[in-house]
Formats: C-alpha cells, structure tokens, sequence
C-alpha cells in the first residue's frame, strides 16, 4: 500500500483504504451469532463485527477476551453480504494471520480484547487485509497508520453505554490536529519525536488538516441521539457494540442508530427516530469501572 | 447543469470532489427537494443494501424512476450504484434495485476484501488506459442492450443505456476524472 499524493491531500494509496471509504456514513454494528448478523444487514448495517461477546458480556463476565472461534465467523460471513470484521488482541500476530486466512474483510486489533504483547501493536503492513484500530488522542492514531492501519475510530469506553469518553476521543483528536497549524516545523518536529511518530505523517496532518485515513467513532454509543452527536462532531461513521443486542428491542435500535447517523444534520427526522424507542441498553458511569479499555495500547 | 450525487452512505465525498476539480456544479442529494435541484446524478460506493434503503425510506427511489421515464435525469452508478440501476441483482440477500437498466448483475463477485484489486483497463473514447479500483466488486453477467464501454477479465465493466452509466469499479478513489467527463455530456 504505497503512498501518493493525490487530490484528496495525503490519504495512503490501497484497496484497504478505498473499502473504508465505501463504509463512510455507516454504522458497524457487533454481532455473536448469524442471526443477529442478519438483524444488523436487515436493519441497514453497512458491516458487522463477528465476536463472542458484546463488550458489556465481557466487562460483566470478566477473564481473558480473545479472538472468536473461526467457526462462528465462518457462518456469520454465510449469513451476510456485507462486509465481515473480526477483532484480535492487541499485538496478536497469529490471530491475525488466522483471520486473513479466513478472507474476512476487515481486522480491529482491539483494546476490548485482553492485550496479547506489552510492547508492540501488529505490524499490519505485513497484511493484505486492511486493519482499524482504535485511539485517544491524536498521537495514538498517528501510530497505527504508520503500523498500516487503513482506518481509525475512537476508543470511547466500550460496553459502557456511556458516550461521554467517545466525544472527548473525538474532540481531542480534532483539537490536536488544529493545533498542529500553529507549530513551527521546529515545534513540528518535536512534536512529532514525542509522539513516536514520524515526522512526514505529522505533516500530511498539519496541511490536510484531518487524519490521513477514514475516521469513525466507537465506544459507549447507544441512541441514535448519540450516533448523531458524533457525526456533527466530524466522525465518518459509527461501531456500535452492545448499544443494539443489550438494548430492549434490538431491531428497531439498529435500525434508528442507522437513520440518525445518516440523517444527523436534520433534526426533525431525528426527533422522529427518537420518538417512543425501546429501552437503550442500562449504561454505565465510567468513575465506576474497574476496567478502562480505553488504556489499553499506547 | 447541476450534479448531484446520492450522499446518503458510501463515498459521495469522493465523487464530489471530482465533480468540483471540473468545475461543475454539484450538491449532495439527500431528499426529494434536493433531487428536484439536479438534472444528473451519481449513485457512489458502498452497501447496496443500505443505500437502497435509504432511497426507499426518503422516497427518493420512486422519485429517481419518474425522472428517469420522463427522461429528465442522467444516472452515473459505481459498484453499489450499478446494483442499484441493475434489473436483476444476483447474489446473497440483493438489495432492492431501482430496475432502471436492462443488465444482469451478481454482488461480491469476485469475493472477500482480498480479492479487491485494482487493473488498467481500456476504455472507449479515451486515449490511454484507466488504472481502476476495484472493491469487493460485482460483475455485469448479462448486459442486455447497454453498449459496453469497458471490459475487464471477459466482463463488462463500464456499460450505458441511453442515460445511465453503470461501471464496477471507483475512478473517485483516485481522483480520475475521465468517466464522470463522459457521464457530464449525458
């Protein structure tokens, strides 16, 4: 996947890339069964996440996160045609080579995951398949696309229903690209250093002013008003995990999360997606936690 | 002339950033009012399933076909959008098409992401050979009437039938203008 410049200022060059593209304004929604994958195309999911567990099952039951059994994959990607994701643990190389092997379409090296290398993320410009990865701050992002990452969403807190650290990802990320303007390319430079980041890829950010690949939001969101908050705040698009199968009716949630993300900017529409929903799913105060996801991978 | 391009999922952005280097009018389309504004239209990349939805929900389909026999609206469809245009949509749980085109077309033909590729192909009227992306891509099985405008590995790739282009492959991922070119003189 080299890099060239071209008109869209410094998106990297690659198929990978181009299928985040096609996923833009969508909703990626976690599924743990075919079925629920069905639900998920039916209701308009432009991908679904194979897992075993939603985020809330693996914060509530606790133990070691991994990848899901190839065999629970295999149907789920005979169930759907749209594109099929699957996470591994942070720096699990083999798992990822396992889910190439399966041709699903998309890898999210996952902090939802118990971490599997204390020191190094995947070197994902070994894969033919593209990988998302999830970040805080701008810093973070910047690393896994120089790891090759086709694709970055927010961390927010998964399994939380609480879409306060999702916004502050997002925001944050924002704040520091504007501030990337008004470095010097000394400042730029050291900047950069700090960050672990190389120096040309902090510069693609300072001129183009956005990250250099597709952008979307994940962690904690659970209500089409809070799908529309993030895409007014400049995500591309949106992962929701437990906020469809944890809530009460899951198929007139999926469906309201994929209208409000498309129709956000137009909030009578909105107040009708909103109007007389089944119970979201119970939410969480992240002061209450005794695991962050978020701090997981640096 | 005004272009719009259905911006309701997928990579609208990109084909309106082509349409702009042309220096051609152009807006997303979102709803009937905004169909009303353009006397082209581009249907992007993305999920067939959910672009088609949205086109049933807004009524902006419906919308799209009554223009389109009063013959007062050109259509250019990419991957997705040629699904759309398609009268018959092969493959795992199809979308509903608008059935505006005469082909015969099959979704994820090629297969997984990791069949996505991208190839030169020739394309009548243009002088050099495209490099075209292609992304989890479909393939034209029948072509009917359509005049074939391009082909790739014995399939058509790019074809028209009177207003409507169909193509399988993403010339706005790279910023290639010469596609929309020919759809502008639709």
């Amino acid at each position: 996947m080299a890099k060239r410049r071209n008109i869209y200022g410094s998106f990297p060059v690659g198929t990978g890339y181009d299928l985040a593209r096609m996923l833009k304004g969508g909703v990626i929604m976690d599924v743990v069964t075919p079925a629920q994958a069905v639900i998920a195309e039916k209701a308009g999911a432009c991908a679904v996440m194979a897992l075993e567990r939603v985020p809330s099952d693996i914060r509530s039951q606790g133990g070691v996160a991994r990848m899901s059994d190839p065999k629970l994959i295999k149907a789920i990607q005979r169930a759907v045609s749209i594109p099929v994701m699957a996470k591994i643990r942070i720096g699990h190389t083999a798992e990822a080579r396992i889910l190439e092997a399966l041709e699903i379409d998309f890898i999210d090296e996952s902090e939802v995951l118990t971490p599997a290398d204390p020191f190094a993320h995947v070197n994902k410009r070994l894969f033919r398949i593209p990988f998302v990865c999830g970040a805080v701050n701008l810093g973070e992002a910047l690393r896994r696309i120089n790891e090759g990452a086709a694709m970055i969403r927010t961390k927010g807190e998964a399994g939380t229903g609480n879409v306060i650290e999702a916004v502050r990802h997002l925001k944050l990320i924002r704040k520091e690209i504007a501030s990337l303007k008004e470095m010097s390319s000394a400042q730029l430079g050291k900047w950069a250093e700090n960050e672990r980041v190389p120096i040309e890829i902090a510069g693609m950010v300072k001129k183009d002013q956005r990250l250099p690949v597709v952008t979307f939001v994940a962690g904690g969101v659970a209500t089409p008003a809070d799908a529309a908050l993030l895409m007014e705040l400049g995500a591309e698009g949106v992962f929701v995990g437990s906020g469809i199968f944890k809530s009460a009716d899951p198929r007139r949630t999926a469906k309201a999360l994929v209208q409000a993300t498309v129709h956000y900017r137009d909030a009578k529409k909105l107040a009708e997606i909103s109007t007389g929903l089944p119970q979201p799913m119970a939410g969480l105060e992240i002061g209450t936690l005794e695991t962050r996801m978020q701090g997981r991978g640096w | 002339m005004t272009v719009g391009v259905l911006a309701f999922h997928g990579d609208f952005a990109e084909h309106l950033e082509v349409l702009r280097n042309l220096k051609v009018k152009c807006i997303e389309v979102l709803s009937l009012d905004d169909l009303k504004k353009v006397s082209h239209l581009i249907i992007p990349g993305g999920e067939s399933t959910v672009i088609g939805k949205f086109l049933e929900s807004t009524g902006v389909g419906a919308a799209i076909k009554k223009r389109v026999n009063k013959r007062s609206l050109a259509i250019y469809g990419t991957c997705a959008g040629a699904i759309l245009l398609a009268r018959t949509v092969k493959g795992k749980n199809p979308p509903k098409s608008l059935k505006l085109m005469n082909i015969t077309i099959e979704r994820n033909a090629y297969g997984s992401q990791m069949q996505s590729f991208q190839a030169d192909i020739g394309v009548k009227g243009l002088a050099k050979p495209l490099p075209a992306t292609f992304i989890r891509a479909p393939i034209i099985l029948d072509h009917g009437s359509a005049e074939i405008l391009a082909e790739y590995g014995g399939h058509p790739v790019l074809v028209r039938e009177g207003r409507i282009l169909a193509g399988t492959f993403h010339p706005e991922v790279r910023g290639q203008e010469q596609i929309h070119r020919i759809f502008l003189t639709m």
